[in-house]
């Protein structure tokens, strides 16, 4: 029953990450070279310019996953309550978690462009004189726009995966520990956050490996130099000169290695295996 | 269960309150600029409105209804794979217990995890070798990677609470293993497997790079379109294409949002939109 599916996940994405992997080492049929070497590695470890954007990739994954967990944790502890308009505030918390990333970067784009909505409201209030006055958030060294995207888009799906855990844990461990004296704080610190801590990590890991890997939101709201990883990877990829595609490939071993390290943090920390 | 209302303070209502504009706000100049005229600087609304985009994108001269019909169908496709394919395997996955079983769900988990720009540079050989890039097979076969997985993770929540024993019973009365199938077990598994085949119908949906990298810029979906048009400046086509590229997804949020609890699967694979 399961070999169909296994052959599908094996011979495309084990196949491609080989192929990835085998294309790294300089093997290239197409071309006539069939000799392997470490000559990607090589380069793009030595050159500048794939270290700032490994760099920057790193600082918009690591950023926006610590962001969006700290929000959607805030989230998340105030959905839990029951209260009025409860199921209209819910549905509206989950309503971009369909939305695909590229119509938020697009969103994003239009608000926080220096002749976007919040541009053009600085002007209205005389803080700003021309759109050039407003601070660059698109396309900027700091990647404001991409962690702004990226953490409109996870506080939901971060905060609905702690609050269907904090349903299964329940009140009754707080309430003990209230019982017994603690504080609220005391009782969330030392009883609810322990017990969150693995929905906390995993979606974490599942965020920051999406982030680090994904092309369109720095493709359309990141600087050219340094871009970030996933679309030097495809600029190199798409390059007329074929001696870049190893370093293509090289670039996409990288963030498939940095993923695998999150799905091996994910495998220790998911639930079922915990409860062991 | 409790129903007394707790009420919230001040200060949680004003937090909630923000969130929810954030959550929301984005959408609103998208909105907006489908429906603008011209809405120049420091304009804070469109100075005049028109439906010239609505028009443009409607119009049989556009690309954008046969990029719709390819998005729709692409997507449509890598569906129906999924649940051929992915049915039996998340009933082996949700009813049995066997030896490797955790390595299995680990490689199933994996393509979910890992960015499809890691996996699609490698492929990309492949498919050129084949005739398989740029063509609409191509981006369908490649759209498997996240959307099998996602079935197989839905419809394994959804066997581990079924109860195998009817089918049992079903065919010691008499009925072949294909009828068995159809009047016991379908019917029993359809509500999940229909909520599972909607949201993977979604992952395909909103795939960009795999469709861009394979398809190689001649299978043009709206999120292709929809990239070119926010880039070359077009924000009022740009507004328009994003309306109709997010109905699908909120029409579904409409219908099945109670079941994305994050505790049958169908929540971890929802990044993949």
């Amino acid at each position: 029953m399961l070999s169909p599916a296994l052959l599908i996940v094996c011979g495309l994405f084990i196949g491609g990450l080989a192929l990835g992997f085998v294309g790294s080492l300089g093997y290239m049929p197409l071309i006539g070279q069939e000799t392997f070497n470490l000559d990607a590695y090589r380069q793009i470890l030595l050159s500048e310019r794939f270290l700032l954007s490994f760099l920057l990739t790193f600082h918009i994954a690591f950023t926006s996953t610590v962001i969006a967990s700290l929000l959607a944790l805030g989230a998340a502890l105030i959905l839990r309550q029951s209260f009025l308009g409860r199921s209209v505030i819910n549905f509206l918390f989950q309503i971009n978690l369909t939305v695909p990333h590229l119509v938020g970067a697009v969103g994003i784009l239009y608000l926080f462009s220096q002749s976007g909505v919040f541009a053009r409201l600085a002007y209205e209030f005389s803080l700003i004189s021309k759109p050039s006055e407003f601070p660059a958030m698109i396309f900027d060294p700091l990647a404001i726009g991409i962690i702004m995207q990226y953490v409109w888009k996870e506080i939901p799906f971060i905060g609905l995966i702690l609050l269907a855990n904090m349903q299964t844990i329940g009140r009754d461990y707080e309430a003990v520990a209230q019982s017994l004296g603690a504080s609220r704080w005391q009782s969330f610190r030392h009883v609810l956050l322990p017990l969150l801590m693995p929905g906390l990590l995993t979606s974490g890991m599942i965020v920051f490996a999406f982030t680090f890997g994904a092309y369109e939101i720095p493709a359309l709201l990141g600087q050219n130099y340094p871009a970030a990883l996933p679309v030097l990877a495809y600029q190199a990829f798409t390059d007329v000169d074929l001696n870049a595609r190893p370093e293509a490939l090289a670039m996409a071993m990288i963030i498939a290695l940095l993923s695998a390290v999150m799905i091996y943090g994910y495998a220790r920390f998911t639930r079922r295996y915990i409860r062991k | 269960m409790k129903t007394r209302f707790q009420g919230l303070s001040g200060l949680s209502w004003l937090s909630l309150a923000l969130l929810i504009s954030w959550l929301i706000l984005p959408l609103i100049p998208l909105a907006l600029w489908s429906v603008s005229r011209s809405w120049f600087f420091p304009d804070i609304l469109p100075s005049s409105y028109s439906l010239r985009a609505w028009s443009y994108v409607f119009s049989t001269t556009s690309e954008v209804l046969p990029a719709l019909g390819q998005t729709a169908l692409i997507a449509l496709g890598a569906t129906c794979i999924s649940v051929i394919i992915g049915v039996p395997a998340g009933r082996a996955l949700g009813l049995y217990q066997f030896r490797g079983k955790a390595v299995i769900e680990i490689l199933i988990l994996a393509p979910m995890i890992v960015p499809g720009i890691a996996v699609a540079l490698g492929l990309h050989v492949v498919f050129l070798k084949l005739g398989l890039a740029g063509s609409a097979i191509g981006v369908m076969i490649v759209h498997l990677i996240p959307t099998l997985p996602y079935m197989v993770l839905v419809m394994s929540g959804v066997f581990s609470n079924y109860n195998p024993a009817a089918e049992a019973q079903a065919r010691s009365l008499g009925a072949s293993p294909l009828q068995a199938f159809y009047y016991v077990t379908l019917p029993a598994i359809l509500p999940g497997l229909m909520i599972g085949s909607l949201f993977t119908f979604l992952v395909s949906w909103s795939q960009y790079i795999l469709t861009l990298l394979i398809g190689g810029g001649r299978v043009v979906t709206l999120p292709l379109l929809l990239f070119n048009f926010a880039s070359a400046g077009r924000n009022d086509i740009t507004g328009a294409i994003s309306m109709i590229y997010i109905l699908p997804g909120v029409l579904l949020l409409l219908v099945a949002a109670r079941y994305l609890t994050g505790r049958n699967g169908n929540l971890e694979g929802m990044h993949r939109i």
